[in-house]
């Protein structure tokens, strides 16, 4: 979806990026002993103004960690001086179909790329491998289509 | 207090992780996932460095008898591989393949403000509200 934008491949800051992710989730643990799913994350913050069946009700730290995800790209900002770059398609029915989908998703299969991904996938989880197999699956299969398949509809 | 300080800084730590990491960028997100075109293979270093990164860490917390503000470590217990896992893996995976967002990134680029993450954020939170409903509805089925 959205015109496709080549991008340089970054093994040493993508690693980098990956093991701050990765710290992140460890204080989360030690600190609060807690997963860091995004997903779970924004649910349990919800639960401050909507009524979420299961969810946790703690949303203040929740509440406080989504400003940090928030606030982070202007930190980088500051610091490098410049913003971060990002393409997103300008399809509003398309995204708007496409975060039904990652909220819904999430919320039934109890994780996202963090939760089932670096967290499941850090304790061992059997379960969290087996919906990061099927997320990547679909996620690659649903680029296949609209890049190579349909391309060019949506 | 200090629960609120840790999750602000944690969110803060993880928001530049995904930046550094190029993981905030949905058009890199989506080569990453088009093996087939432009394929972009960083997304793996993401999912290394941060996975390797958890495992060690993790098992340096647990050494703990509790975290530093918590009763306890809250880990998940299922283990169950069902239709909900299933179903929703296959959802969310459909619309990280559209879009390039995960929850995480969504968030990160909320405040840049592109038409299609206005479009994303409220969306994935009516899903995960819709999905809490389900839940509802078939508790009660089962009651």
């Amino acid at each position: 979806m959205g015109p496709v934008v080549p991008t340089d491949f970054t093994p040493w800051m993508s690693l980098a990026g990956g093991i701050l992710i990765g710290i992140s989730a460890v204080m989360l643990m030690g600190l609060l002993g807690k997963i860091a799913g995004i997903a779970g994350i924004t649910k349990g913050m919800m639960s401050a103004v909507l009524p979420m069946d299961g969810a946790p009700s703690d949303w203040g730290w929740r509440l406080a960690f989504i400003l940090g995800l928030i606030g982070s790209p202007f930190l980088i900002g500051a610091v490098t001086g410049e913003m971060p770059v990002h393409t997103v398609s300008p399809n509003v029915i398309g995204m708007a179909t496409a975060g039904l989908l990652v909220g819904f998703g999430t919320g039934m299969g109890s994780g996202c790329t963090s939760g089932h991904g670096v967290c499941g996938l850090a304790r061992l989880s059997v379960r969290s491998l087996v919906a990061v197999l099927v997320f990547m699956a679909s996620a690659a299969l649903a680029v296949f289509i609209l890049r190579h398949g349909a391309g060019g509809w949506l | 207090m200090t629960r609120i300080l840790f999750g602000l800084v944690a969110g803060l730590v993880f928001g530049c992780g995904l930046v550094i990491a190029g993981m905030s960028n949905p058009g890199k997100v989506l080569n990453f996932l088009d093996v087939a075109g432009a394929w972009d293979p960083s997304l793996i270093f993401v999912m290394a460095g941060a996975t390797i990164t958890t495992f060690i860490g993790y098992r340096l917390a647990w050494q703990r008898t509790a975290p530093v503000a918590n009763p306890t470590f809250d880990v998940p217990s299922s283990k169950a591989i069902d239709a909900p896992l299933l179903a929703g893996a296959l959802l969310f995976g459909l619309g990280w393949g559209i879009s390039g967002f995960c929850p995480g990134p969504a968030w990160t680029a909320l405040g840049m403000g592109a038409t299609g993450t206005l479009a994303f954020v409220p969306a994935m939170l009516v899903g995960l509200f819709l999905s809490t409903r389900t839940d509802f509805v078939k508790n009660k089925m089962a009651t």
